[in-house]
C-alpha cells in the first residue's frame, strides 16, 4: 500500500503537468492511507485502555491477567535491576546466530545437494523424516549431549530451521527455467558458473522467503530451548513467571518478545529492498 | 571451406523405458555464409540435431565438424540462439548482452565497445540500461541476437528462435535478424517446424522424417524476386510450389 502511493507519486514528480483530478486523486490516497493507521493505532489503544480499566474496576483479575500500568512497573523494576537488556539481549543475541547460521547452513546443503545429484537422491528420505519429525522432540538429547546453556538453544534454533531452508532453496534452483542454465552451458559455461550467474540471482525471491520463514522459526527454537534449559533470556521469564504466578511478567515478556520479532522481520524486508535497490531492481 | 560438416550422425537417448533413437545417419554440410533451414515434423530430432552441432550433446555415432574440426564440447565458433530470449531479468539490458563473454572470460574494453556499437546498430542503445521487462517482444529477441554475436560466433545456431512470438512480430522479428545475420555475414542454421518461414529464409532447406530423424531430402531454395529479405521472399511465384513440395514431403496426418 504505502508502496504504491510512494511510486505514484515518484513518478508523478517526474512529469511537469499534474491534473487537478490526479491531485486529487492522491489526496484520498492519502486519506486512506491515514484513515487506516489511524484506525490500526485507535484498536491498539482500545486493547490496552480496555484491559487497564476492565483490571482497574476488577471486572478482571489482574493477578491473571495482568494489566498494562502493572507490565510497565515491571518494565521499570527490571530496568532498575539491572537485567532488563541482558534478558532482552540475550535473547535476541540467540535468535540472530540462530538465524543466520540455519539461513547460511541451509543455503550451503541445498547448493551441495543441487551441485551433486547422488548426494541428493541419497539424502532425500533423511530429509523427508527429519522435515516430519518435530524438532522439539530432539531438546532433551541436545541438552544432554551439548549441556543446558545458550549452546544448546542455538542448536535448537538450527534444527527447526535447517531442514526448512534447505527445502525451499532447494526447491527455488529446481523451479529455474532449465533453458535458462542451457544458455550459461552453450557460452561454455561451467557448473559454479551456472550457479553464480543463474542459480543465485534467479533465486533470490525464495532465499529471502526463507529467510521471512526463517526468523518466526528462529523464535520459535529460541523460547523452546529457553523453556527446556536457560538462566536468562526473553523465554526463561516467561517460564519462570508462569512458575511463581507472575503473570506481569509472562505478559510482559511476551509484548516484549512480539515487538523484537516485529523488528527482526521488518529487517529482513528492508535487507531485501536494500538488495533489490543494489542491483537497480526497484 | 565447409562451416559445417556432420557425418554419419546417430543420436540414441538412454531411458529406463528403452532406448530412443532420436537421429539416424545424418550427412549434410553447410557452407560459409549459407542460411540453411530444417524442418521436419515435431519430435523428429531437430533441435537435438541443433545440441549436437552446438556440442552440448555428443553423437552416439558419426563425428561433426566445425570449419574442419572435429566438435567435442560447446565451441566459441557457434552461437546458440534458443525459443524464447531468456535475458536475465535481474540484468540490465547492457550486461545481459554480455553474458556470454563474461561466462567465457573475455570481457575487455573493447569487446564492451564492440557490444555497445550494436546497440547503437540495432537501435537498442537507449535501452542499454533498462532491463528485459522494459522491452517489447521483438526488441528483446534482438537483444539475444546481439548477447549471441557478441561472443563472435562464425555460425548461428537458431532453435525455433522466433516461435514464442506472435505472428505478426514474428515476421518483423524473422525480417530483422535475417537482415542482421546476413549484414554480419555469418552462416546461419535454423529449425523450425514453419515450412514458410524455412522457405522465406533459407538457401536450402533440409527435411527431416519422423523419428528416428533422417534427411529425407534438401531443396536449393532458388526464389526470383529481386531483394531476397524474408518478407519479399514470400511474393516470390516459386515460393507456394516450394511450399506444397515440402508440405507433401512432411506428411503430417492429423
Amino acid at each position: 500500500m504505502s508502496d504504491n502511493t510512494l511510486k505514484i507519486s515518484s513518478s508523478v514528480a517526474q512529469e511537469k503537468f499534474i491534473s487537478e483530478e490526479h491531485t486529487r486523486y492522491l489526496s484520498q490516497l492519502k486519506r486512506e492511507k491515514m484513515t487506516i493507521r489511524f484506525t490500526q493505532l485507535l484498536i491498539l489503544l482500545l486493547i490496552f485502555g480496555l484491559w487497564e480499566i476492565l483490571a482497574q474496576t476488577r471486572i478482571i483479575d489482574p493477578f491473571i491477567t495482568s494489566q498494562p500500568s502493572r507490565m510497565i512497573q515491571t518494565i521499570e523494576n527490571l530496568y532498575e535491576q539491572g537485567v532488563l537488556f541482558q534478558h532482552i539481549g540475550i535473547t535476541c543475541l540467540e535468535t540472530i546466530i540462530g538465524f543466520l547460521l540455519g539461513t547460511i547452513l541451509g543455503v550451503l546443503i541445498a547448493i551441495a545437494l543441487w551441485w551433486s545429484n547422488f548426494l541428493a537422491k541419497v539424502s532425500e528420505p533423511y530429509l523427508v523424516v527429519l522435515n516430519s519429525l518435530p524438532k522439539i522432540a530432539l531438546g532433551p538429547v541436545f541438552i544432554v549431549w551439548i549441556g543446558a546453556g545458550p549452546v544448546a538453544i542455538i542448536v535448537m534454533t538450527l534444527a527447526i530451521s535447517l531442514i526448512v531452508t534447505i527445502l525451499e532453496v532447494l526447491n527455488g534452483f529446481m523451479g529455474i527455467d532449465k533453458e535458462k542454465i542451457k544458455l550459461v552451458q552453450i557460452f561454455g559455461g561451467s557448473k559454479s558458473q551456472v550457479l553464480t550467474k543463474v542459480l543465485l540471482p534467479a533465486s533470490f525471491p525464495n532465499i529471502i522467503n526463507a529467510l521471512k520463514v526463517n526468523v518466526g522459526l528462529s523464535w520459535v527454537g529460541v523460547i523452546v530451548g529457553e523453556f527446556l534449559v536457560s538462566k536468562a533470556g526473553l523465554g526463561y521469564l516467561i517460564v519462570y513467571g508462569g512458575q511463581v504466578f507472575k503473570l506481569d511478567l509472562v505478559m510482559t515478556s511476551v509484548v516484549i518478545l512480539g515487538i523484537a520479532a516485529t523488528i527482526m522481520y521488518q529487517g529482513v524486508i528492508y535487507f531485501e529492498r536494500f538488495v533489490l535497490r543494489k542491483s537497480g531492481l526497484i | 571451406m565447409k562451416a559445417v560438416e556432420v557425418r554419419d550422425v546417430g543420436m540414441t537417448y538412454q531411458s529406463a523405458n528403452g532406448e530412443i533413437h532420436a537421429l539416424e545417419n545424418i550427412n549434410f554440410t553447410v557452407s560459409e555464409g549459407e542460411f540453411v533451414c530444417i524442418v521436419g515434423p515435431s519430435g523428429c530430432g531437430k533441435s537435438t540435431l541443433l545440441s549436437l552441432i552446438s556440442g552440448l550433446l555428443t553423437p552416439t555415432s558419426g563425428n561433426i565438424f566445425l570449419q574442419g574440426e572435429k566438435i567435442t564440447g560447446p565451441s566459441r565458433k557457434t552461437g546458440y540462439m534458443l525459443q524464447k530470449d531468456h535475458l536475465f531479468e535481474w540484468r540490465t539490458i547492457l550486461k545481459n548482452i554480455l553474458l556470454g563473454v563474461e561466462i567465457q572470460k573475455a570481457l575487455t574494453p573493447e569487446i564492451k565497445e564492440k557490444a555497445i556499437m550494436f546497440l547503437e546498430t540495432y537501435g537498442l542503445f537507449e535501452f542499454r540500461n533498462k532491463y528485459p521487462d522494459q522491452l517489447s517482444g521483438g526488441m528483446r529477441q534482438r537483444a539475444a541476437l546481439i548477447r549471441t554475436l557478441v561472443t563472435d560466433p562464425q555460425i548461428l545456431l537458431l532453435d525455433e528462435a522466433f516461435s514464442a512470438l506472435d505472428y505478426q512480430t514474428r515476421l518483423a522479428v524473422s525480417d530483422d535478424i535475417y537482415a542482421i545475420i546476413k549484414k554480419e555475414k555469418k552462416t546461419a542454421i535454423l529449425v523450425t517446424h514453419d515450412i514458410a518461414e524455412a522457405i522465406s529464409m533459407a538457401d536450402r532447406v533440409l527435411v527431416m522424417s519422423h523419428r528416428p530423424g533422417t534427411i529425407k531430402n534438401i531443396y536449393d531454395i532458388l526464389l526470383t524476386c529481386h531483394d531476397h529479405t524474408p518478407m519479399h521472399s514470400r511474393e516470390a511465384p516459386e515460393f507456394r510450389h516450394y511450399f506444397h513440395e515440402i508440405w507433401k514431403e512432411l506428411d503430417i496426418h492429423v
